[in-house]
């Protein structure tokens, strides 16, 4: 009785379930992906569901049914207490799982070279470099080729590839735009690059995927694709901003702070993200805190 | 001077704040009742003698099981409160909250799930598992004995001080680790924890980790130096080699884990810099040092339930575990690929695609071994006589639950989608999924199936059945919800988020299935007791209840305190199943030695924890006390040759004729 009472609870907890989902405006942002990547990613999770499901629902179906047929209380059934081997049904479960690991397996390999966030996306476009830095507890880009610098926002054009080159300030982040493609962690004192596009205009939710530290909650930014004229006016917009990032603005914005609004600088030191790696590359910089100017010949960071 | 005398001590470590003064007077009012009961029974003396000092694997079972148990209130708490924190968390609630992001600060939320997790691998399901291997291995090989029994209660009472040490900031310090079960690094150096949270973490994993590693050695070679005459390899039952197969990881991961957390001692101690920023120092290096240990481990805890599950499956289906060598070779063979896939934990760093892919094969080849067993065991019932006992229950839940949790796992091995799946709620449902579904659910298999050996009685049926029900729907309206909050980007451990991204229904369906989960577990403790004032007419007098198959079921229940007075000669794989076809022989009794009991166990552990604390506060002189204090238990064990008494065969043969008076349970320490 109380089985019962409590497999009907089960099922109405779920029809609330799939109802708020199906009536909500909000999205199930892997399974609605607006880049290449994402779209990719989300084929290749619905596939490899597949493969699996061949055998994990016969298996499922035969334990079941067994459970369910060879009950005690079921005496027509046969009864054979000491049947305990039979080589050709083990060599035959053991073939068809090792059969299905294997192309499971191909399959693995190949998307996995192929969807190599560190690989340039295979388009004519001319790209747009983006560098990220992980603060406490706010990502900072900076656009090298534009000579501007946003917080916690990031615009890019649309069906343009993104090489975004992540690095941190900070303990260890995750850089995640859910529906441009997966995520990457940024690091102190490294590049790791992370190539997306976006394939229409839109306002995508970027995050981070990696605990930091007290404010790492707040670390949510919008990343927004327009189009390329679109994204022209913006940058000259933001450079009218009165804000500029220097190595200083740039000492005071490294504070941890929490839940950081959206913040657009006009013009960045040109050395800026190379002192950033570099401040972890020699421990003599470090005392100093960015406070020397770093030159243009110092070696680069450390490329993985 | 106050500085040698009391290190970072002062004033403010003492609570001060609503959690730890709720936490030290919660401990302060258990401990209280419990000191008065034992007061007014006068138990005392009882206790110490019979139960704390005590060798016997049997009561150290019990002990270790009770801790667990306390344990998973104590983590159970944590996850009401995360839970309440995430559903509160939305921007959008109304009144006093609006501005303040929940009820709790974030550095406190996440103080909780840190200890959450702990907890529950460490404190819960690991006190379960090295409960149950204690409880039932020597018995079923046929051993009277561990190998090395002091070493058992040496393994027990660091593993109640770690359990102590992670309790211990609540009444002093008032902060816990704030950097996720593994404290990753670099977020757990000095430079960004410069609390003493971390160090609470960093000496509660090592006592008990050094615990672990003990009792891991102790059963890896009381399994394989202490079988029964006749108890081939091939011969042992399948928990016993599940037992075995964990063991020899606990031995070979472990000290990866003792290593890396002394080389962050290094740095939190020492200002050293094998895991910091800079300085040389490479936080990677830490990721791969722990997740070496990381991942071996969760097949730990898991392993030892496969095993519990082919026995529950055969006896159940009252027929032979079909495809014995099969099944062998499936937990072999997940033991040995646990070694080769704990980078699948961080594709995110950017390893490159020939690595990631490595990685993501060997995690799916796990699927083979595992996928074996469910066939064999779908094929042990096939052509059986199945009874429907609650443990098979568990078994079917189990099924249902890991198998889906299995596919998200191996979704998740492949580093394409991991990109998208990774520290998503996604994740945190399937190792939910794997860790209760697969071994919790086990366990209880396991306790309810292996109950009237242990006590004598069997455990209420019906309320077995109700338990089950409630926890195995709490647990798909708990998790489901977080698999799909995984689709829509929520990532995990986050205090806050907007509201707007519709996550808040799914966070409060979640908590739904968590308050059903804790009914269950409810029943659970009410079926216990229940089931103790029914224990008159549910008792086991044959000492085999479920027509079992292994040697466990061949002495009474409760066994006596020295388990078999004549250790069986086994002929079989299904050792008591040969013997209960046999006609009854006359036995010949012998003098057999049995370990006495110390107390040198609690002591040592005893100077292990001031250790600890020690060195979370820098209280130089108590770090230089309590290491002299630990080898001069060391010197003095060491020299104590006088550690086993002889019991004649004429008491033996007096015992066996009024065993239900010498059963461990009852029977007085005739050591001392």
């Amino acid at each position: 009785m109380i089985a019962k009472l409590l497999i009907f609870a089960f099922l109405i907890t779920d029809l609330i379930l799939i109802v708020t989902i199906a009536v909500g405006d909000h999205t199930m942002l892997i399974l609605q992906p607006h880049g290449m990547i994402a779209n990719e990613q989300r084929q290749t999770m619905i596939i490899a569901t597949l493969l699996m499901l061949t055998i994990v629902i016969p298996v499922l179906t035969m334990t079941f049914f067994v459970g369910w047929k060879y009950r005690a209380g079921n005496t027509n059934t046969k009864y054979t207490p000491d049947w305990d081997h039979n080589l050709k049904l083990q060599l035959t479960w053991w073939g068809i799982l090792c059969f299905v690991v294997l192309i499971l397996s191909i399959f693995n390999w190949k998307t996995a070279h192929q969807l190599d966030p560190y690989k340039p996306l295979a388009v004519t476009t001319k790209p747009i470099t983006i560098q990220v830095v992980a603060l406490r507890w706010k990502w900072l880009f900076i656009y090298p080729e534009q000579g501007i610098a946003t917080v916690n926002f990031v615009e890019f054009p649309e069906k343009t590839p993104i090489n975004f080159k992540l690095t941190a300030d900070a303990p260890m982040n995750g850089f995640w735009i859910p529906q441009l493609g997966g995520q990457m962690y940024a690091m102190t004192g490294m590049i790791t690059p992370l190539h997306l596009i976006a394939d229409k205009t839109g306002e995508f939710p970027g995050s981070t995927a990696e605990l930091s530290g007290a404010g790492f909650a707040g670390m949510r930014f919008i990343a927004k694709s327009v189009s390329q004229s679109d994204f022209d006016s913006w940058v000259d917009s933001v450079k009218q901003s009165p804000q500029q990032l220097t190595l200083e603005t740039y000492n005071k914005l490294a504070q941890p702070s929490e839940d950081t609004p959206p913040t657009f600088y006009a013009s960045t030191d040109e050395n800026l993200y190379t002192t950033i790696l570099m401040k972890f590359m020699a421990p003599s910089s470090n005392k100093s805190h960015l406070q020397n100017e770093a030159t243009k010949n110092e070696m680069p960071g450390m490329q993985m | 001077m106050e500085q040698f005398l009391l290190g970072k001590l002062t004033w403010s470590a003492l609570p001060h704040e609503w959690f730890t003064i709720g936490g030290t007077g919660a401990f302060f009012a258990l401990g209280a009742g419990v000191i008065a009961f034992l007061t007014y029974l006068k138990r005392w003396k009882w206790l110490w003698n019979n139960w704390l000092t005590s060798v016997d694997p049997k009561k150290i079972g019990i002990m270790y099981i009770v801790v667990a148990v306390f344990m998973f209130a104590r983590g159970a708490l944590d996850a009401a409160m995360i839970w309440l924190q995430q559903i509160l968390g939305a921007s959008n609630v109304p009144g006093v909250l609006e501005s303040q992001h929940g009820y709790l600060s974030s550095n406190h939320f996440q103080q909780i799930f840190t200890a959450h997790g702990d907890i529950m691998v460490f404190f819960v399901t690991m006190g379960f598992l090295f409960g149950l291997i204690n409880l039932i291995v020597p018995l079923q090989i046929g051993a009277r004995d561990l190998a090395f029994p002091f070493l058992n209660t040496l393994g027990f009472w660091l593993y109640v001080a770690g359990v102590v040490m992670i309790n211990c900031f609540f009444l002093v310090g008032g902060e816990f680790g704030a950097t996720g079960w593994l404290a990753i690094s670099p977020l757990s150096e000095l430079q960004f924890s410069p609390g003493v949270g971390v160090d609470y973490w960093i000496w509660s994993l090592q006592v008990s980790g050094i615990g672990t590693l003990i009792g891991g050695i102790n059963f890896f070679v009381t399994i394989l130096k202490m079988r029964a005459p006749g108890m081939t390899l091939m011969r042992m039952p399948l928990f016993t080699w599940a037992s075995l197969c964990s063991m020899s990881l606990v031995i070979t991961i472990f000290p990866i884990l003792a290593i890396t957390i002394a080389l962050l001692t290094m740095d939190r101690f020492f200002g050293m810099h094998f895991f910091t920023t800079n300085f040389g120092g490479n936080p990677m290096m830490y990721w791969n040092l722990i997740w070496m240990w990381g991942h071996p481990e969760v097949y730990v805890l898991i392993i030892p339930s496969f095993g519990i599950y082919s026995e529950i499956v055969s006896t159940f289906s009252q027929k032979k575990s079909f495809g014995y060598s099969s099944l062998v070779a499936a937990l072999i063979g997940v033991t040995v690929l646990s070694f080769s896939v704990w980078l699948h934990h961080f594709f995110t760093m950017g390893a490159g695609a020939d690595i990631n892919a490595f990685f993501g094969i060997m995690t799916m080849i796990i699927a083979i071994p595992t996928g074996m067993q469910i066939v064999n065991w779908a094929l042990t019932m096939f052509r059986g006589r199945i009874i429907y006992s609650s443990p098979m229950y568990w078994f079917f839940g189990f099924i249902s639950t890991f198998t889906f949790g299995g596919m998200a796992g191996v979704l998740m091995a492949s580093p394409a989608t991991d990109f998208q799946l990774h520290n998503s709620l996604f994740l945190v449902a399937h190792f939910h999924t794997m860790i209760v579904g697969g071994a919790l659910f086990g366990i209880f298999a396991g306790i309810t199936y292996w109950w009237p050996k242990v006590m004598g009685f069997r455990l209420n049926e019906r309320l077995g059945k109700y338990a089950f029900w409630f926890w195995l729907i709490g647990f798909f309206v708990a998790f489901t919800p977080l698999y799909i909050l995984g689709f829509m980007g929520a990532t995990r451990r986050l205090d806050h988020y907007d509201a707007s991204t519709g996550w808040q229904p799914l966070f409060i369906v979640a908590g739904v299935g968590l308050v059903i989960i804790m009914m269950g577990f409810a029943i659970q403790i009410l079926q216990i007791i229940v089931s103790i004032i029914q224990r008159k007419e549910n008792r086991d007098t044959t000492g085999d209840p479920w027509n079992g198959r292994t040697l466990e079921w061949a002495t009474s229940s409760p066994p006596p305190f020295y388990n078999f007075a004549v250790i069986p000669e086994v002929t079989s794989r299904d050792a008591f199943w040969e013997i209960k076809k046999q006609k009854k022989t006359h036995v010949k009794y012998k003098d057999i030695e049995l370990p006495k009991n110390t107390a040198m166990g609690i002591y040592l552990a005893g100077f292990v924890f001031l250790f600890g604390f020690a060195m979370v506060w820098h209280v130089i002189w108590l770090i230089l006390a309590s290491l002299i204090g630990c080898i001069a238990c060391v010197t003095i064990k060491s020299f104590d040759e006088n550690n086993e008494y002889t019991l004649t065969a004429a008491q033996l043969e007096r015992m066996e004729k009024d065993r239900e008076k010498y059963n461990f349970l009852k029977a007085d320490v005739l050591s001392s």
